[in-house]
């Protein structure tokens, strides 16, 4: 058996090496020049047909490698930010941009079509290491059934959530583990103030908010507008998710209906905005610089609504007809500093569980 | 030895060593201190204290539902009980992604509790508890029943013969021969329950947090490594000091038992109470089991010509770069290459275990070889990420980084299924075949392998279903061009819009399709002698 053993040992040792030296070939950004490494979060999403022009253009192979939830990918970028997975990330957004800033996550880079983005996103314009790429609300959706056939009106405010009339009606997500419960959180903070907003979700606890973990929870199986959720004859008329939810309740749906089935609460939005930049120490710098050109080109900035549900960041980019048909954007989205989030999100999460969740 | 030795060291042993590291030594010097910082916090010690109940808990509702189950598949013959057999042990393999979803159609709102009684149970601890005896149902029924109806009933008989009563036959002679499997199966079950993650966080709601879920939540999201680690530390002694449990109700139960064929033991039910236990059994399979797997069925089904299926053909829907039926291919491909791995290195740890000669730290390693099915998924793959990252061995971003975390839980279920085969080996034939002037390898072949064929092919079956399912370490390193099944599930119901969630459902069900129909080729293939799941 001894000798056996060893033998067995040699073989599947040598396959062992093997399979490991063509996984690093064929994965790793490493000095391969002619491909660039796109790290991002399971939410990544682009037309075949756009990465092909940007490969036929730049002779650069594009590889993606998504890395878990939006948290999650940030994090394990900053884990290997010695030895980066790829060249460009892309999807930290304004909460945990400042996280990824003080990490040394970035090298400088200011892409070309900078100029383009709209001013109210642009953020680090001294030192470039992030570029904007879209935008996104977080907005309370509503159930159009459930208001007309109780014949209420549905809610528009921060303010409206805490009336009488909305009793029992919200569920929304943990603040501490999903992005969309923060971004509410923040929102609410962005409104309220510091000090302000405990007192505002003390009212909303009263008025019988629902926390579940995630979006998924929260949207399929307890919000009845959702296709999921009146499968699972859910009984939340409200609850909180993106201001692109409406529209993809037509978009996924067949036969497609005249007008969506929710609608977006405008004034209870706040304002995501995702960044991508060129990851320091990248294997391939010229490629990452590429792909990031190409992202704030209009092509990609067209293609990029209708694959990821979020809003250009260009100017004169094209918003899809189903966006502002099915989904009004909010005029006048809650908004904080990166910075400001950076300093007090641990702190408010944590107020935030021993208030709501206790 | 030394291959399954080199495997688990490489490919789990310093990654999770290299993230508690990562962890606990900063700015150049270890924070131990930590460790009692951390205990000392009120939420931990909740955290702790909830997982550990709601585990016992979790388990002693097991065994109460499980048990009547295990002996009624053992000992009863009724028309489908090869196929309900295999069908029971679907939830284990199935990703919680796909079952939080129908589960809740049975314990939640307009669920069926809700319409027959108004009870409602979600985000209850019910639901968390309901939800642990879904999933570990056939640990139960596979670990004892597996053994119960290998027990020769004559010796119950002769001990009636005797006089004994029948509580006093049962008490005496099958008890203590089942004690052993009862013990394996409580402490698996526990083991599961003590870490579960995807159940509580779906389920339970924010309200509640396991061990695993607290890891995940400081190493993903609030990104507090040290605070993980320690946590990580608790969790491995806790999990260290099930499986030592464990191996030694393993080697208790290797005591000779006369075992026979079990379709010799296995007979109709005679009488109204065989008929009533079978018929409650029944029940609670198909409302605690069947149910759940019934409603995902349901809802992929819920357009007109199967249009959530046919949706899945195309790539359309922008979600992937692929059509989402590609998926199962992905799925296959993976599950394939981490068989083999798991098989070859199973094999070999197995085939060491045996070993005459083997002393206490192999048998030591025989409890090592289980613990990735009690280490978090977080910290295996932020491991792997940190720590595999130089060539030779720069696995970040390579797809062999999937099957390999998957044959990682698959390891133990080979080693668990090969072993007590491999033992029952009569040593005497390999001597008498080396003495007659066999190599060492002739006599592997000639000796072990076609005693071993039939429980390698049932291992690397499990293994095979495992890794189908397999979703927490999976989900780190899956790439877009190439989603497994449950990533690809759980990326479709990531997403708002009816095709989205009606493709997931559908995706879900043909997971389950694929897990039962690998798990039914099983049940043909079960050895004389039973595995330990």
């Amino acid at each position: 058996m001894r000798t056996t053993n060893k033998y067995i040992a040699l073989a599947v040792g040598l396959g062992l090496v093997t399979l490991s030296a063509c996984g690093s070939s064929s994965g790793s950004a490493g000095g391969d020049s002619k491909s660039v490494t796109l790290v991002s979060h399971d939410s990544w999403a682009v037309s075949k047909s756009v990465i092909a022009e940007f490969e036929k253009k730049s002779g650069y192979q594009v590889k993606v490698l998504e890395d878990g939830d939006a948290g999650q990918a940030v994090n394990k970028a900053i884990l290997t930010k010695d030895n980066p997975q790829g060249d460009v990330f892309f999807g930290v957004d304004n909460t945990l941009l400042s996280r990824a800033l003080d990490n040394g996550l970035f090298q400088p880079y200011e892409p070309k079509g900078a100029d383009q983005i709209k001013p109210e996103y642009r953020v680090d314009e001294d030192k470039h290491r992030v570029t904007p790429i879209d935008t996104g609300d977080i907005c309370v959706n509503y159930d159009k059934a459930y208001f007309s056939k109780h014949k209420l009106t549905p809610p528009t405010s921060f303010d409206d959530l805490i009336k009488p009339a909305y009793k029992n009606l919200l569920v929304t997500e943990n603040a501490s583990t999903s992005s969309p419960g923060l971004g509410f959180l923040l929102g609410t903070a962005a409104r309220y103030g510091d000090n302000g907003w405990q007192d505002y979700w003390e009212k909303l606890k009263a008025n019988g908010v629902k926390v579940v973990d995630g979006w998924e929870q929260a949207y399929n199986e307890e919000f009845s507008g959702s296709a999921g959720g009146k499968k699972a004859k859910a009984d939340r008329p409200l609850v909180v998710s993106y201001a692109s939810s409406p529209p993809a309740e037509v978009i996924y749906a067949d036969p497609k209906p005249a007008t969506a089935p929710t609608g977006v609460a405008t004034g209870t939005c706040f304002r995501q905005v995702e960044y991508a930049g060129l990851l320091s120490n990248a294997g391939n710098t010229e490629g990452g610089k590429a792909l990031l050109d190409f992202m704030l080109t209009k092509t990609f900035q067209d293609d990029m609504p209708l694959n990821m549900f979020v809003y250009p960041v260009r100017e004169g980019a094209q918003v899809p007809e189903e966006f502002t048909k099915y989904g009004p954007q909010a005029e006048d989205p809650e908004t904080m500093d990166p910075a400001k989030i950076a300093d007090n999100r641990d702190d408010w999460v944590k107020s935030w569980t021993s208030l709501v969740l206790k | 030895m030394a291959v399954p030795v080199a495997f688990f060291a490489v490919f789990f042993a310093y990654p999770v060593a290299a993230i508690l590291a990562r962890g606990l030594h900063v700015d150049g010097a270890w924070q131990l201190a930590r460790i009692w910082d951390v205990v000392a916090q009120s939420d931990i010690r909740h955290v702790l204290w909830f997982t550990t109940w709601q585990a016992l808990a979790s388990t002693a509702l097991t065994l109460l539902v499980a048990l009547p189950g295990a002996y009624v598949f053992a000992r009863f013959d009724f028309p489908g009980k090869h196929v309900l057999r295999a069908i029971v042990t679907v939830p284990f393999v199935l990703p919680t992604v796909v079952v939080g979803t129908a589960f809740l159609a049975l314990v939640g709102r307009g669920g069926l509790l809700d319409e027959l009684w108004g009870v409602r149970l979600d985000t209850t601890v019910w639901a968390i508890l309901l939800a642990h005896v879904f999933f570990n149902y056939a640990v139960v029924v596979r670990t004892v029943g597996g053994l119960w109806g290998q027990l020769d009933p004559r010796q119950e008989e002769a001990a009636r013969m005797l006089g004994a009563s029948p509580l006093k036959a049962w008490r005496q002679v099958t008890l203590p021969a089942l004690g052993p499997a009862v013990a394996a199966a409580v402490l698996m079950v526990f083991l599961f329950t003590f870490t579960s993650f995807g159940v509580v966080q779906i389920l339970g709601g924010p309200g509640f947090s396991t061990l695993e879920v607290e890891i995940y939540r400081q190493t993903s999201e609030i990104f507090d490594l040290s605070t993980a680690a320690v946590l990580t530390i608790i969790q491995f002694l806790a999990v260290g000091a099930i499986l030592a449990l464990h191996a030694w109700t393993v080697r208790w139960r290797e005591s000779a038992l006369r075992l026979v064929d079990e379709s010799v033991t296995a007979r109709r039910p005679r009488g109204a109470g065989q008929w009533g236990l079978l018929a409650g059994v029944l029940a609670s399979v198909v409302v605690l089991l069947l149910l759940p797997l019934a409603v995902l069925v349901q809802r992929s089904l819920d357009a007109p010509d199967f249009g959530y299926y046919r949706a899945l053909m195309s790539a359309d829907g922008g979600v992937f770069l692929v059509a989402p039926i590609e998926a199962i291919g992905n799925s296959l491909r993976y599950a394939v290459v981490a068989t083999v791995i798991a098989v070859v290195i199973g094999g070999l740890a197995a085939a060491a275990l045996t070993r005459r000669d083997a002393g206490r730290f192999v048998r030591g390693f025989d409890a090592l070889l289980m613990l990735p099915l009690g280490v978090s998924a977080v910290t295996v793959g932020f491991g792997f990420l940190i720590a595999l990252d130089e060539p030779p061995l720069d696995l970040r971003a390579s797809w062999i980084l999937v099957p390999l975390a998957q044959a990682l839980v698959g390891v133990p279920f080979v080693v668990r299924t090969m072993l007590p085969v491999l033992r029952a080996v009569d040593a005497r034939l390999r001597e008498a075949a080396a003495v007659l002037g066999a190599s060492p390898w002739r006599v592997w072949r000639e000796v072990d392998l076609p005693m071993v064929r039939r429980a390698s092919l049932i291992a690397a079956g499990f293994a095979f279903a495992v890794s189908l399912g397999e979703f927490g370490a999976t989900v780190f390193i899956a790439r877009p061009d190439n989603p497994t099944l449950p990533v690809a599930v759980a990326k479709l119901l990531g997403r708002a819009g009816e095709l989205n969630y009606g493709q997931a459902m559908a995706l879900s069900t043909i997971l389950m399709v694929v897990c039962a129909v690998a798990l039914l080729v099983l049940e043909r293939l079960r050895t004389d002698r039973t595995g330990e799941f």
